[in-house]
């Protein structure tokens, strides 16, 4: 399906300074990557729905993967879970996500978190192609 | 805990997940809009119609 995100004919660079900041910082933080580059009102609507998604899946007591279970299935909910940045690290910190899945409000959270966090690693390329000047 | 209804979750999921690809999907913020309603309507209208199909499938 053809994307219709508007493309400039012609790339142009308006970044300063180490080019991948906004793809980092906004994986690390839901929105500050499009805070970064100026769009507040898109970085506070991306902080707000990411981390409200993530921290309402923790509260439907979902489950935070971990990458050595050995079972594939749950290596690629990690992956998707990292990309929760700094949420995912504070989760595990704080010792979150670690009861095991039995009901069926669990399953929803941990798949909220998944969703959240491959939703965050959309909005960090984004928060990129705003800072190169790929998209408008 | 927080223990929300199977059509809450649709909502909230919907609802959120259609503001970052509104964002993240246009650039212009009437388009943005737009798309997002468009995301939003899709994902709880395709629960409604796959709710309404396998009650007609259970029946």
């Amino acid at each position: 399906m053809a994307s219709k995100v508007q493309v400039p004919a012609k790339t142009q660079t308006s970044s300063h300074g180490f080019v991948y900041l906004a793809l980092i910082v906004g994986w690390l933080v839901p929105g500050a990557g499009h805070l970064l580059t100026g769009r507040w009102v898109r970085a506070l609507l991306l902080f707000l729905s990411i981390s409200a998604m993530f921290w309402l899946g923790i509260a439907m007591q979902g489950k935070l993967y971990v990458p050595n279970t050995g079972d594939v299935l749950d290596i690629l909910g990690f992956v998707g879970d990292l990309g929760n940045g700094l949420f995912y690290a504070l989760g595990r910190l704080l010792g979150l996500g670690t009861i095991p899945v039995q009901t069926v409000t669990a399953d929803y959270g941990a798949k909220f978190i998944v969703v959240a966090g491959l939703l965050n690693f959309i909005s960090a390329v984004d928060a990129h192609n705003l800072r190169i000047g790929r998209k408008a | 805990m927080f223990t929300p209804s199977h059509f809450a979750a649709v909502l909230l999921f919907a609802t959120f997940a259609s503001v970052v690809f509104g964002i993240t999907q246009r650039s212009a913020p009437k388009a943005m809009v737009r798309y997002g309603a468009l995301c939003w309507v899709s994902f709880v209208g395709v629960v409604i119609a796959a709710s309404w199909l396998m009650w007609l499938i259970k029946k």
